[in-house]
């Protein structure tokens, strides 16, 4: 049975992962990261989840361990934030092209330096190209599902992908709200069992795992994580159906809020949906019809799903809360405009959020506003609560 | 630990012929010998390096056993996951219930510089596997620059000789002291030159109840500048000249030389052999040989005071 908790984000994330039951976990504190670790340290302290845990001297060694673990034929997880994961970065890379389903929920924390420990997703952007689905949460409950979702997607024989699942440092990680737990018995059985077919434990069928690869071959190799990604796509979608079906919260790639009718449409990610959506309504109260969508799924990016979402938007601003030096917007900016070539209406790049400074409902009403008056092709970035 | 070398030579090879290796190269040496006196199936992992790169050129690979590699620096993290993986499944009895040693290589740039927190995390962790570093003495596959392991005086790409330099300025680390210092299950010197010896320190250390270490110097002719068919020489010259020490240290604290060469001989008669040593025979360098004499001394006299101090009784010639 579902049962309702006060969790923050960090303790949803490490519920979902005991109850995916995982063979081992390899992982270094980092803030906000670390009382996720803590909370699940305690559970394997008390017998609530049968995990080996690496408790290793550094976040490269956390990947690598779990790059070996996972090609072992363990069920493996890791968790960390920002710098962490830019420690691991090169074997980010390597647990992808091995085809590793390891699967990590990412904390998201500015990059140094300055050094700083608040939100902005300059960390999980920097490796959308690392090969590794990244499906971002909200709030907790959907780190929480998602996190279950992802050992699903992972482990798919189409897909044998890492994923890992970002959510918001402090704003998610560290606030309570009500989850909707799934029982043990529903989620093991939604997760189901990790049968990889060759591992390194096959003693009697040795592999070699990782080998030099030249110019011969490292393109094909390239190309099947191509399509490891597009069969994830639809992977993706069943998994979140499925979910849905059977619990009741149905998951796809993104989400949309009023926008049937919208003339003005934001798109976002993670925690500051919620405050666009509490935007869109005074907007429409004072008179401009706006929308959100929010970017649930960043790789594979939903450009189907994100062309029909915005088909009715007349203007769309889209908010990054990481930033892309050198060019005019952020990431998911250009992944939107780029989604929406050949596309006559403005398009809108607004930064904000960096380093944890708060946005809220006044601007982003702001943005409506600015959104409803654009015209053209040509606009220059704007930074949204900044003293300039 | 008597190794049976009957037993052994009717044993399959596990690392294929075939490989890049260059001709002469002692890596595939140290590995075939190695892989040879496991007495369980092994899981193997290297660190990016010649190793890795002639055995797995894709679509072939060299290796009979299960292999990983991962990346330069991780070889030791990457085993610490599969050998902590290989103790979960097998609790769970989701694989066999069987004995496996896990055995990660490294080269010297893989273990004594860019490797050296991931080898010391393992080691105070206490995973159950052996780390065995082919020291060649400096990053040969990327084409011979120094490492922390390249020896005072040697001529490196990097480090080079020149009119007002001669050669690499500072002296190797002792990496065995420094896996010594983490109190692990086992720890030894050994050459390519003494295959039964180093045999069986590799039985020894996958039999240890703990993280087992073992050194071994594998000489390089392209980096050290001899004749390839010299290799296992120069290997035994390093030990003859107490240059390269064999001995062991065992949980808790047992220090064993296992050869003591008599007469020692001068550190000169090891580099003169070799290109990468011969400018230091241009009289202003001389003093630099003085120098590497006078370490290698203060060297040796440090571990026979050890194995003393450790109460073993002093061993005859291997």
């Amino acid at each position: 049975m579902a049962k309702l908790e006060s969790l923050t984000g960090n303790e949803a994330a490490a519920h979902a992962l005991r109850q995916a039951r995982p063979d081992v976990a390899a992982a270094y504190p980092i803030t906000p990261q670390t009382e996720l670790m803590h909370k699940f340290a305690e559970f394997v302290a008390n017998g609530e989840v049968d995990t080996e845990v690496i408790l290793v001297e550094s976040e490269h060694s956390a990947m690598s361990a779990c790059i070996g673990a996972s090609a072992a034929g363990a069920r493996t997880v890791t968790a960390t934030s920002a710098c962490g994961l830019a420690l691991m970065w090169e074997v980010v890379y390597v647990a992808a092209s091995c085809r590793l389903p390891i699967v990590m929920p990412e904390v998201n924390r500015a990059l140094s330096g300055p050094i700083n420990i608040h939100c902005d997703t300059s960390d999980t952007m920097g490796c959308r190209d690392s090969g590794w689905i990244q499906i971002y949460a909200e709030n907790a409950q959907e780190a929480y599902d998602s996190i279950l979702q992802a050992f699903r997607i992972a482990e798919h024989p189409d897909v044998l992908l890492p994923v890992m699942v970002p959510f918001d440092g402090f704003i998610i990680s560290h606030t309570n709200e009500p989850v909707e737990m799934l029982s043990d018995e529903d989620a093991a059985s939604f997760v189901g069992e990790y049968r990889p077919r060759r591992t390194l434990l096959d003693v009697d069928h040795p592999m070699t795992v990782g080998p030099l690869d030249l110019p011969e071959w490292y393109f094909e190799h390239k190309r099947q994580q191509v399509e490891a990604m597009r069969c994830a796509h639809a992977v993706i979608r069943e998994v979140g159906e499925e979910f849905g079906r059977r619990f009741g919260r149905r998951y796809g790639f993104l989400d949309t809020y009023r926008t049937e009718d919208a003339e003005v449409v934001i798109v976002a990610l993670g925690s500051t949906c919620g405050t666009a959506r509490a935007a869109a309504d005074e907007a429409r109260d004072a008179g401009i019809r706006a929308g959100v969508v929010k970017l649930r799924v960043f790789r594979p990016f939903p450009g189907a799903e994100l062309r029909a979402a915005l088909a009715k938007a007349r203007a769309i601003g889209v908010l990054d809360r990481a930033i892309s030096f050198g060019l005019e917007g952020g990431p998911v900016f250009h992944e939107v405009r780029s989604h929406l070539y050949g596309d006559a209406r403005p398009i809108l790049p607004f930064v904000y959020g960096l380093g944890g400074r708060d946005i809220n409902v006044e601007q982003i009403v702001g943005v409506f506003r600015k959104l409803q008056g654009a015209r053209g092709l040509e606009h220059p970035v704007e930074f949204i609560g900044l003293r300039e | 630990m008597a190794v049976n070398l009957k037993k052994i030579s009717a044993k399959p090879e596990l690392l294929a012929g075939g490989h890049a290796a260059c001709a002469g190269c002692t890596g595939p040496t140290v590995i075939r010998q190695a892989l040879l006196a496991a007495e369980t199936p092994v899981v193997c992992s290297c660190a990016t390096g010649c190793m890795e790169v002639v055995t797995t050129l894709f679509p072939y690979t060299a290796w009979r056993v299960p292999f990983i590699h991962n990346a330069f620096e991780n070889s030791a993290a990457t085993m610490s996951g599969v050998e902590t993986a290989y103790r979960a499944l097998r609790r769970k009895g989701r694989i066999p219930d069987r004995e496996i040693g896990f055995i990660a290589w490294g080269g010297d740039g893989g273990t004594y510089d860019i490797g050296l927190q991931s080898l010391s995390g393992v080691l105070e962790r206490g995973h159950k596997l052996l780390y065995i570093c082919y020291d060649n003495e400096a990053y040969m596959n990327t084409g011979i620059q120094r490492s922390s392991a390249t020896p005072k005086g040697a001529f490196t790409m990097t480090a080079q000789a020149g009119t007002v330099k001669y050669g690499k300025e500072q002296s190797r680390k002792d990496l065995t002291a420094i896996v010594i210092a983490h109190n692990p299950a086992y720890a030894a010197q050994a050459t390519v030159s003494n295959p039964r010896d180093f045999m069986s320190k590799v039985q020894k250390g996958l039999q240890a109840n703990g993280p087992a270490f073992i050194n071994v110097i594998a000489p390089c002719h392209r980096g050290w500048r001899f004749k390839p068919q010299d290799a296992i020489r120069m290997a035994q010259l390093a030990v003859d000249t107490c240059f390269w020490p064999l001995f062991e240290w065992e949980f808790p604290g047992k220090y064993t030389i296992n050869y003591k060469p008599d007469p020692k001989r001068p550190v000169e008669d090891w580099l003169k052999e070799q290109g990468r040593f011969r400018h230091l025979f241009e009289p202003k360098n001389r003093h630099v040989i003085e120098e590497i004499q006078a370490e290698v001394d203060q060297r040796w006299n440090e571990l026979l005071r050890l194995e003393a101090a450790s109460g073993t009784a002093a061993s005859g010639a291997a």
